[in-house]
């Protein structure tokens, strides 16, 4: 029972889940509204620009320049190889890792560690070895995105039942079968809230790296919008690029739903990854 | 059980120990370059020369306070937007998924923005620290105050409690385990942004001087200051955890 389930079933005589729904969108139609209006009446065009000119703007030069295609382009294919990078080496030694009490005992504590440096110091050091091109991206967003891999597939492993463990091996089954059909599927929940994670970092280190590499790509071209005081092509580029983030968002969430239907994991809030059990 | 504890810490031991001497071999047999990783004493050298200058805790101030100011600001809006959203069913349902929504867009995206709007010194960074770490925080009072018993508040109501003693004495105490996440994930999302940010654009502090050595290819000065920034880093951590540990064996022993 919470604090909140006192609610009607209905409200003005709509199901409440459309009333819910109807009022989110209200919301945020109203807040594009009231940004329209501050740009066109109240703002300094050096610093803002309604929604309608940053549409504009999206078009042209945005969508019409080749270079700034060609770097957005060349963001959602970093973004993709530090994912999946992220993905098999994280899970690779995450099963490594979790495979054994003494093996998680020793190791877990050492990735922790990791874990917990501010990788965003380290960039500078990204660029300086794997130069100013597309691989510091790809390394400093897979840096990024292959901890909460290793540490929710380590947290997978070690939520078996130790009852269905021995269960399998009381009816004869090898330590493959163990992994097939005892530890894999347990593992799937807490595996699929590292990869949501492990794709907002992924992101977030390739962004990061982006926009300090103002020599090319993404990064000059927001510098060049920022120091001319020319908002809305800045602000249409950062909303591509805010697009394709909510693109792979929901890539990861579909194939969520596809691969472990009816189970919908409530996780969202944890996101420190190291303190699920 | 003990001979294994004795062997995982050896094991741990033994790989903070290669680490090292992989290190110290690579630099002073010259496989790798100085320019990417000076030798350690090189590092440490520099770093004891850097901690002696008012350059250094010039930066160090700058960026505590930087991080303090967005901090503060982010826990005071997170919580109070998180309070606002559960006073009914109905706000929490609309608003939560815009604000989880809203947190899975890297933040980092709109950092030109915020140069744009609060300039290049220390308020864009506060702003963007405040920003980032105010959708965990918020998050986390939502799914705490949401977790509170009904049974508790109507008791409370029904013997004349106001509102602020229900806020103070149930709903505050319930959601706090869950709070704490948020405060704890909050900072060190503040933390790492704030730091970000400096790296990124900016006039002065840690970050700004990270990059800058960087730039100048001043090696050795730059892997003192990251030294020095994942030592803070790593002990704040330790700190935290261990201010954890202790209310959840508190919170334990009073149930």
């Amino acid at each position: 029972m919470s604090a909140l389930d006192s609610a009607p079933a209905e409200i003005m005589g709509m199901p409440r889940g459309r009333a819910v729904a109807l009022t989110r969108w209200a919301i945020i139609v109203g807040a594009a509204l009231a940004l329209e209006l501050y740009g066109r009446l109240f703002a300094d065009p050096s610093f803002f620009q309604p929604l309608s000119a940053i549409a504009r703007a999206w078009v042209n030069p945005i969508m019409s320049d080749e270079r700034i295609v060609g770097a957005l382009g060349m963001a959602v294919f970093e973004i993709a190889l530090a994912y999946g990078l992220s993905i098999v080496v994280g899970a690779a030694i995450g099963m490594a890792i979790g495979g054994s009490n003494f093996a998680r005992a020793s190791f877990l504590p050492i990735v922790l560690l990791l874990y917990a440096i501010p990788q965003v110091s380290l960039m500078p050091l990204f660029v300086l070895v794997f130069g100013l091109g597309a691989a510091s991206k790809i390394a400093f967003g897979f840096s990024h995105g292959v901890f909460p891999v290793i540490v929710n597939v380590v947290a997978g492993m070690r939520n078996t039942n130790p009852l269905h463990l021995r269960a399998m091996r009381s009816m004869g089954g090898t330590r493959a079968d163990e992994l097939r059909h005892v530890v894999f599927p347990n593992m799937v929940p807490s595996f699929f809230v590292g990869l949501r994670l492990a794709m907002t970092m992924t992101m977030l280190g390739v962004i990061l790296a982006e926009l300090y590499v103002s020599t090319g790509g993404i990064g000059y071209f927001t510098r060049v919008y920022a120091e001319n005081y020319n908002p809305a092509p800045l602000f249409a580029l950062i909303g591509s690029l805010a697009i394709i983030a909510v693109a792979f968002n929901s890539l990861v969430r579909v194939a969520e739903r596809r691969l472990m239907p009816g189970r919908r994991p409530t996780a969202r809030l944890n996101l420190s990854g190291a303190r699920t059990k | 059980m003990k001979s294994d504890v004795v062997a995982q810490r050896t094991i741990q031991l033994a790989f903070l120990a290669i680490a090292g001497g992989a290190w110290w071999f690579a630099t002073s047999s010259g496989a790798i370059s100085r320019l990417f990783l000076p030798a350690p004493d090189a590092v440490y050298a520099a770093l004891s020369r850097l901690v002696g200058t008012n350059q250094f805790w010039n930066a160090v101030q700058i960026t505590l306070a930087t991080i303090a100011k967005a901090y503060g600001l982010a826990i005071v809006a997170g919580v109070l937007a998180g309070y606002l959203v559960t006073r009914s069913r109905f706000w929490m349902e609309v608003f939560e998924p815009i604000i989880a929504g809203l947190f899975t867009i890297p933040i980092t995206l709109f950092f030109p923005m915020f140069i744009l709007f609060f300039g290049i010194g220390p308020g864009s960074k506060v702003a963007y620290g405040a920003t980032y770490a105010f959708f965990p925080i918020a998050l986390n009072t939502i799914a705490g105050l949401a977790g509170a018993d009904e049974k508790y508040l109507r008791a409370a109501r029904s013997m004349g409690a106001s509102r602020f003693d229900v806020f103070r004495h149930v709903l505050l105490p319930s959601a706090f385990p869950v709070l704490l996440t948020g405060l704890r994930v909050g900072f060190f999302i503040c933390f790492a942004s704030v730091l970000g940010g400096e790296a990124l654009a900016s006039i002065a502090g840690v970050g700004r001087n990270i990059a800058l050595a960087a730039e100048l290819m001043e090696s050795a000065r730059m892997y003192a200051w990251i030294t020095f920034v994942v030592l803070t880093a790593v002990s704040l951590n330790l700190l935290v955890t261990s201010i954890e540990n202790r209310v959840a064996k508190a919170e334990g022993m009073s149930r």
